[in-house]
Order: structure tokens, then C-alpha cells, then sequence
């Protein structure tokens, strides 16, 4: 055999192994990505099997009889009486008649099936229409919390249910019945928190939400703007325009919490704004996207091609002319782009709204920019500490609906990008 | 009125300058034969009339509003009865918010001494009369500075020039304020920094291993005294840090390298937005799975193999921030693979070598210094992180090195410290401060070098 051929057969040989060890390469990258994706999988599979039982509510539906001794109450439009009046007497003995099996002496274990607050949903009906009382109306009223996990979760070893042998069986009849039932949960979308679970909902840091980030809005994206244009357009080149930009990039990547501190130091204790209003919080938040708008922004103003300002600068436009007119508008759809995504980006943070006092616990719906609020994200933070499942049910709910939004904004950057961008 | 009615007040008055100027600048025209005979378009006269009234009436607007408060308290604190004057920062601040609790009402007068009832009623005075005078002066200036602007409007005046200039003005103190902003974070954490070193020693802070700041609340309370030794904190954070790289280099890295190398453009179109979907999955949510799915997950499965496993072990939360920084490192990586030249590559694969050997000894490599930076960057990003730390890890300082433990980070003590009621001159809340301008020091070098070795990196090549 001749030496070329022993190397060619010692070559054949390595190469078997050289593509195994191919191969091996591909798999390993191929494991890589899948473990990221399954990451993902996992954690939406999570939240989702977490929370969506958090979008149903437990009622209680009934024919009342409000009687009007049985509640010390002969006029409900008058309001000294209205104050004194017993309106969960009638509930009650609503709900033992539909009970067969309940005596008198169950009276309290029958009153804890129903939501401590049912009895403002009767006093509220009475208060709008007077005229309901000595009549039987059927009622739908909110189940109270233990109720509520037991029916969705019976099942469940996670969830500790807190109603007695006897409770279990009433309610197992009254599902027969058709008087306990399950409905989508408006409750969930149409009111602040609460200390009790069924009650507790996300409007209220959903308006929290939208306030700070219209604070945001408003300040980073013209500010953001402006000074893109001045960095890309006017700066020159000198020491300070070299500062500007190291300090842009250098806040980019400032971790989060230390624009909490800023807000905490500068505009809460130096200027003495109040803590926990939307108002910091916006303020808090254009400080930390700032940087993200102002880098987005100068690249969908790098990428006007030049011909259009020389074009614009040959028929005699002076240089703000030429920005403000021509430039600027083919630019906008880039930079509209970057700000939504900088919006996301407030949207989900938590940390520095933290520090500012953004954490209390707030049962209204903030009215205006300098209420107590709180925000979506910040309302997971406190609903995963609670200790109660419920809770934990209803952060996972608030975190689809945070993830809801944020997707939805990142379609819609998306969309912007592909229709109106225009490539040269 | 209030500060956010006044700003519209004062746009429409700046709109109402623009119109007039406009009008004038057009009927100064008429005489002289056209607005040709101006110098600059009528536009730029209403411009110039509408900047004249609208900035500094905003200037003086921003001004009042931002010390107004601060302004009040003083003078309602230096109203108060001298033994009633509070001693320590502490006591003032409970002072006024006792005080501007009985002015909202909060709080009714009978439950209060008399001198702090007369300041809540000074208090409430005093804002009424901080608006009138606020409303009042924003209105004059607004109105004079116009006026000014409007009188002064000449067909030789070249607004133009003018208008722009102020413009770029503008524009220059936007770009600004992120130098602004570099120095209220410096200012802001300096000076409780050295306030902090005031009362705690250097040496105990950066040597000390013992970290509890409870310190007592009151004088007379018998209570620790308090360690500040950050040692154990920040081995905790490079623990969870650590863990967190662990997870998200080699996977982020390889999965970058797969996708530039080997996917078809099908699959790099399906999988890259899906991998930056975890990149733009906000911090609570990764916090919430780390602490109510994988730590029971890890402690029950550690408990299975007999292993003894915190609730709060360092792993999940590592593990799942891990997870979050997983894009990060990807997307960078990708950036750095494909700028290394064409030509490398076509050198190798045309020597024979194959794909993954080009790869390894070729591109890798060349793009090492890229691919440092990139993990560097993404280090400063697992240091700063704190929501997933401040809901999955713990706050007890325990100085190991044991992934199953619960340790506690910088973040998650400054939130702990900062959050709920404070003093401000509490070594406790200070502390906070300090731990804050570590964390930014920190990851300040780490993002000067590893942009600094990008760059160098980007040069090479180009």
C-alpha cells in the first residue's frame, strides 16, 4: 500500500469520529434550545394552571324574602334606619330554607357559606329601589372564600379547605341544586384589593397602571425624542456630547432599583412629593426608559438615508427645517416603535416602584395622578406573599392579564414595524 | 389651582401668543405689500411669541412645584413653639406627618395638642395661599413675557433664527438630563452613604461577616445593636449570581451558536422571537415561578433524596434568573459570532474542517473577547436583579456556599430596609443607601469594561 493511501484510509477513519463529535455539536445546541423553549413552556403552563380558576366566581342564587321585620327596617329611604337595619338575617333564612337538613342550631355554620359582604349587596339594592322591601327577589350573591375553594379545588391537596364535614355536604347538595354555581368572575375585573381573596381585584392596579404609565408616556417619548435629535443632529463633536452619550449608555444598563433610590432621595424626601402616587411613579419610570427611547430613537434616525436631508438642505431648508420637516417623519414610525417597547418594559418593572411606597395596601381605585396606587405588577408582588392559595390564584390571574398587555404592545410595535417602516 | 391645571393654563396661553403673534406679524406685513416683505414666515413670529410666553412661566411653574412642599414644611416646623422643635429627623417626620394627617382630616383635632392643631390650620393656610401665589405669578409671567414677545414683533426681526436656536436649546437640555440623572443617582447615594460610614465603620462594613440591622427604635429600647457586615450579602449575591451564569452561558451560548450556524431560516424565525419572549417576561413573574414552583420543587425533590433543602434555596432563585438571562447572553452572542468575518470561516470549512470544528477552534476563538463582554454585561444584570432575589431568596445572612441554603443578596436587603415605615437618619435606612452605591459601583466597572472590550473587539474586525 502506498503512503497516500494509508493516509487517506487514516483520514476515513478520524473522520467517523469527527462526525460523531458533529453531530454531538449540533445535538448540544439543539438540547440548549430546548431547554430554554421547555423554560418557557413550563412557566406559561404554570401560571396559566395556577391562575385560571381565578377567572371564575362561586354564587350563591336565591329567592329572599325581605321582610322588613325580620330586619327592624318599615322604610328603606330613610337612612337612620338603614344604618341600624339587619340585612343578613334574610340571606340566612334564605339559605336554610334551601338547606333541608339545617336546623336552628346551624345558623352560624350556614351564615359562613355566605361572603361577609353579601349583606351589601342586599343593602345596596335596597338603597337604589326602597320600594323592594316586603318582596321575595332572587338574588345572586358572592359565596363566601371557603366555599369558593372548595368548589373549584375539592380536589386538590395543595388547597387546605376550611369548611366542616357537615358545610361540604350543604354545598355538594346545593351544587346539585343548581343554587351554588359557577360564573366568569367580573368581581376579579371590576375592583380594587381586598383582604378577602373572592372580593379582591385588579382594577384598581390596573388604573394605577395605566396613570403612571401615561406620567411616563408623556415625559420620556418628546424628551427622548428631542434628544436623539439634538445627539444625532445638532451635537458636536466634542468632550460633552462624548459625556452625554457614555452616560445614555451607562443608565441603559443601571440596574433598576437604583432609580427606585434616586426617586426616593430626590423626589420624595428633597422635593417632598407624597409617596405611592402614580405621579413618582411615572417620574421614577421616564428617568429608568429614558436611555431605551433615546437609543431606539437615534437609530430609526440614522437609518433616514442622507439624500433626503441633501435634498432638502439643496432647496434652501435650514437645518432644523430639514429635521422638523423631513427627517422627523420618516423617523417617527421607528421611534414610536422603540417607545412601546420602552413602555413594556416600565409596564412589568416592580423594583424601583417599590422603594417609593408604591406597595401599600389599597382598596379604591385611584381617581387621579396624586392618589394612593399601586401597579399590575406591583399587585402580583403583594398577592404571591400572601400565605393564602386564593391569593396566590389571584396573582397568577393578574400576572396573565400583565402578560396580556405586554404582548398586546409588543404586536403592536411588531405590526408598526412591518407597515410602517419604510426601508431605503 | 393645581400644578397639573396650571401647565394646561399655560399651554393654552402660549397657544393664544401664537395666534396673536401670528396675527400681528401678518398685519405688520399687509402695509409694507405681503408677508414676503418679513423676514421670517409668520409661522416663526407665532413661534417665537408662543416661546416667549410658555417658557419661562413653565420654568418658574417647575420651580414652585418642586419646592413648595419643602418649603411649607420648614416654614410650618419654624412655626412651632420652640419645645415642641423636633431634635432628630426621625421625630420631625413623625411631627409632620401627625401634623399633615390633622390637616386632611385624617386624623380629628381633639386627638392632638393644640400647637400641632394651629400648625395643621398654618398648613392648610399656607398651601391655599402656596397655590394662589403659584397660580398668580405663573399667570403674570405668562401673560408679561408674551405680551414682550408679542410687542416686539418687527418685519426686519428674524424669528427664525430665534425659534431655532431656541429649539436646539431645547433639544440640548433634553439630551442633558441623562447627565442630570447620573448625578442625582451619585448625589442621591453619596451623601447617605457617608452619613452611613459616619456611624458605621469602613472596616465593619466590608470585612464585618455578621449582617442584622435591626438597631433599636427608641432610646430606652433594649435591643441589638445592629451588624453591618456586608461579607456574607455579597457572597450571597455571587452565589446566586454564579448559579444564575451556570445556567444561562452555556445555554444561551450554544443555543446562540446553533441558531447562526446550523437552523434553517424557518426555524430561526420561529425560535428567536419565542427566545426573546423570555426576555420581555417582566421580572415579578420570574419571581413568582422561582418562589412558588421551583424552590417547593427543589425541596421536596432534595428532601426525596434525603437531602436537607432550604424553602428559599439560593438554586431557584439562581436557577431562574438563570433562566431570564438566558435571551440576553443568546442575543449578544449571536451579534458577536456574526461579526467575525466571512473570510474565517470559508478558511477553515475550505482547510476541510468541519462545521463544529470551524467553530471551535475558529470562530470561538475570534469572537472570545465579544463573548466576554457579553458575560460580563450580563453578570452586572444578574447582580442588579431583585425582583426574582426579593421573592425567592431569604432575607437571614448565612455566609455559605451551599446552593440548597437560603442566602440573602444587596437587593433584596436594600428593598427589605426601604420598604414599610423608616427613619431617615436611621443607620438602618442609611445602610441601604450604602448597599446601593456598592451595587452601583459595581455594576458601573462591569459595564464600563465590558463595553470597553466590545469595542476593542468591534475594531478589530473592522
Amino acid at each position: 500500500m502506498s503512503d497516500q493511501s494509508k493516509q487517506a484510509e487514516i483520514v476515513r477513519q478520524s473522520l467517523k469520529r469527527r462526525y460523531r463529535k458533529e453531530r454531538r455539536f449540533r445535538a448540544y445546541g439543539i438540547i440548549a434550545i430546548a431547554i430554554a423553549l421547555s423554560a418557557l413552556v413550563v412557566l406559561f403552563a404554570d401560571i396559566i394552571g395556577k391562575g385560571h380558576s381565578a377567572f371564575i366566581k362561586t354564587t350563591i342564587t336565591m329567592d329572599v324574602d325581605i321582610d322588613g321585620e325580620m330586619m327592624y327596617l318599615d322604610d328603606a329611604s330613610d337612612e337612620r334606619q338603614m344604618k341600624m337595619a339587619d340585612f343578613v338575617e334574610p340571606l340566612i333564612q334564605a339559605l336554610m330554607r334551601e338547606i333541608p337538613g339545617a336546623g336552628e342550631s346551624d345558623r352560624d355554620a350556614v351564615r359562613d357559606l355566605l361572603n361577609p359582604y353579601a349583606s351589601n349587596q342586599l343593602r345596596d339594592a335596597l338603597k337604589e329601589y326602597p320600594d323592594l322591601l316586603g318582596t321575595t327577589q332572587t338574588m345572586e350573591l358572592l359565596s363566601h372564600t371557603n366555599v369558593d375553594v372548595y368548589v373549584k379545588h375539592a380536589g386538590d391537596d395543595n388547597y387546605s379547605i376550611k369548611l366542616n364535614q357537615q358545610q361540604r355536604e350543604w354545598v355538594d347538595q346545593l351544587v346539585e341544586k343548581g343554587v351554588v354555581d359557577t360564573s366568569f368572575n367580573d368581581v376579579f375585573f371590576s375592583r380594587g384589593d381586598s383582604r378577602d381573596p373572592s372580593r379582591a381585584g385588579i382594577l384598581g392596579a390596573i388604573v394605577g397602571s395605566l396613570l403612571t404609565m401615561a406620567v411616563t408616556l408623556v415625559l420620556s417619548f418628546p424628551i427622548g425624542v428631542a434628544a436623539a435629535i439634538y445627539l444625532e443632529e445638532f451635537a458636536p463633536q466634542n468632550k460633552l456630547t462624548d459625556f452625554i452619550e457614555v452616560n445614555i449608555n451607562n443608565l441603559a444598563a443601571v440596574p433598576s432599583i437604583i432609580f427606585g433610590l434616586l426617586g426616593l432621595a430626590v423626589f420624595i424626601n428633597l422635593f417632598g412629593m407624597p409617596r405611592s402616587v402614580p405621579v413618582v411613579g411615572g417620574l421614577v419610570l421616564t428617568l429608568m426608559t429614558l436611555p431605551t427611547i433615546i437609543i431606539s430613537s437615534r437609530a430609526a434616525i440614522k437609518s433616514v438615508p442622507p439624500s433626503i436631508r441633501e435634498a432638502a438642505e439643496g432647496i434652501g431648508a435650514s437645518k432644523m427645517q430639514v429635521v422638523l420637516h423631513h427627517v422627523l417623519p420618516l423617523a417617527l414610525p421607528g421611534m414610536l416603535t422603540g417607545s412601546i417597547i420602552g413602555m413594556a418594559q416600565a409596564l412589568g418593572e416592580t423594583a424601583p416602584l417599590l422603594l417609593i411606597g408604591m406597595v401599600a395596601f389599597i382598596v379604591d381605585v385611584p381617581g387621579g395622578f396624586l392618589d394612593s396606587a399601586t401597579v399590575l405588577p406591583v399587585q402580583v408582588f403583594l398577592w404571591a406573599g400572601s400565605p393564602e392559595l386564593a391569593f396566590i390564584e389571584r396573582a397568577s390571574a393578574a400576572i396573565m392579564v400583565l402578560l396580556a398587555f405586554l404582548i398586546s404592545m409588543n404586536a403592536l410595535a411588531i405590526w408598526m414595524r412591518k407597515r410602517l417602516e419604510r426601508r431605503w | 389651582m393645581q400644578a397639573a391645571n396650571l401647565f394646561l393654563v399655560t399651554i393654552v396661553l402660549a397657544l393664544v401668543a401664537y395666534v396673536l403673534g401670528y396675527a400681528r406679524s401678518r398685519s405688520l406685513a399687509t402695509p409694507l405689500g405681503g408677508i414676503r416683505h418679513l423676514k421670517s414666515l409668520p409661522f416663526y413670529y407665532g413661534a417665537r411669541a408662543a416661546l416667549w410666553c410658555g417658557i419661562p412661566a413653565l420654568i418658574v411653574l417647575g420651580l414652585w412645584a418642586a419646592f413648595q412642599g419643602k418649603v411649607i414644611q420648614l416654614l410650618v416646623v419654624g412655626s412651632l413653639p420652640a419645645e415642641m422643635i423636633p431634635d432628630s429627623e426621625g421625630a420631625a417626620s413623625l411631627l409632620l406627618s401627625k401634623i399633615s394627617n390633622v390637616a386632611s382630616g385624617a386624623l380629628p383635632p381633639g386627638f392632638a395638642e393644640p400647637p400641632i392643631v394651629e400648625a395643621a390650620e398654618r398648613l392648610t393656610a399656607l398651601r391655599a395661599q402656596s397655590r394662589w401665589y403659584m397660580t398668580a405669578l405663573v399667570v403674570a409671567v405668562a401673560v408679561l413675557a408674551g405680551f414682550l414677545g408679542w410687542i416686539r414683533i418687527q418685519p426686519r426681526l428674524n424669528a427664525r433664527a430665534q425659534v431655532e436656536k431656541t429649539l436646539k436649546w431645547i433639544f440640548f437640555a433634553c439630551a442633558a438630563l441623562a447627565i442630570l440623572t447620573t448625578l442625582g443617582i451619585i448625589f442621591s447615594v453619596a451623601f447617605e452613604t457617608i452619613r452611613f460610614f459616619g456611624k458605621i465603620s469602613f472596616v465593619e462594613f466590608f470585612f464585618g461577616t455578621q449582617w442584622s440591622p435591626q438597631t433599636a427604635l427608641r432610646a430606652d429600647q433594649v435591643a441589638a445593636e445592629g451588624a453591618f457586615g456586608m461579607v456574607p450579602l455579597f457572597t450571597g449575591t455571587l452565589l446566586i449570581s454564579a448559579i444564575a451564569m451556570l445556567v444561562a452561558v452555556p445555554v444561551g451560548l450554544l443555543s446562540a451558536i446553533y441558531l447562526s450556524e446550523y437552523a434553517s431560516r424557518r426555524v430561526r424565525g420561529i425560535v428567536k422571537p419565542l427566545l426573546e419572549l423570555l426576555a420581555g417576561i417582566p421580572t415579578v413573574v420570574y419571581g413568582f415561578f422561582a418562589a412558588l414552583t421551583v424552590a417547593p420543587f427543589i425541596s421536596n425533590f432534595a428532601a426525596s433524596l434525603g437531602i436537607d433543602a432550604s424553602s428559599q434555596s439560593a438554586l431557584a432563585a439562581g436557577g431562574v434568573m438563570g433562566i431570564m438571562i438566558i435571551p440576553f447572553v443568546s442575543s449578544l452572542s449571536d451579534d458577536v459570532i456574526n461579526a467575525v468575518p466571512q473570510t474565517l470561516r470559508d478558511g477553515s470549512l475550505a482547510l476541510g474542517a468541519t462545521q463544529s470544528e470551524t467553530m471551535k477552534k475558529v470562530i470561538f476563538p475570534a469572537a472570545l473577547p465579544g463573548i466576554m463582554g457579553g458575560i460580563l454585561l450580563a453578570v452586572s444584570r444578574a447582580i442588579g436583579e431583585t425582583m426574582i432575589v426579593v421573592m425567592a431568596a431569604g432575607l437571614a445572612a448565612n455566609l455559605t456556599a451551599n446552593p440548597l441554603e437560603s442566602v440573602t443578596t444587596v437587593t433584596v436587603q436594600i428593598v427589605t430596609l426601604l420598604t414599610g415605615d423608616q427613619e431617615f437618619d436611621s443607620a438602618k435606612t442609611l445602610a441601604a443607601f450604602a448597599l446601593g452605591a456598592m451595587l452601583f459601583l459595581a455594576t458601573l466597572a462591569l459595564n464600563v469594561l465590558a463595553l470597553h472590550i466590545v469595542r476593542k473587539y468591534r475594531e478589530q474586525y473592522e
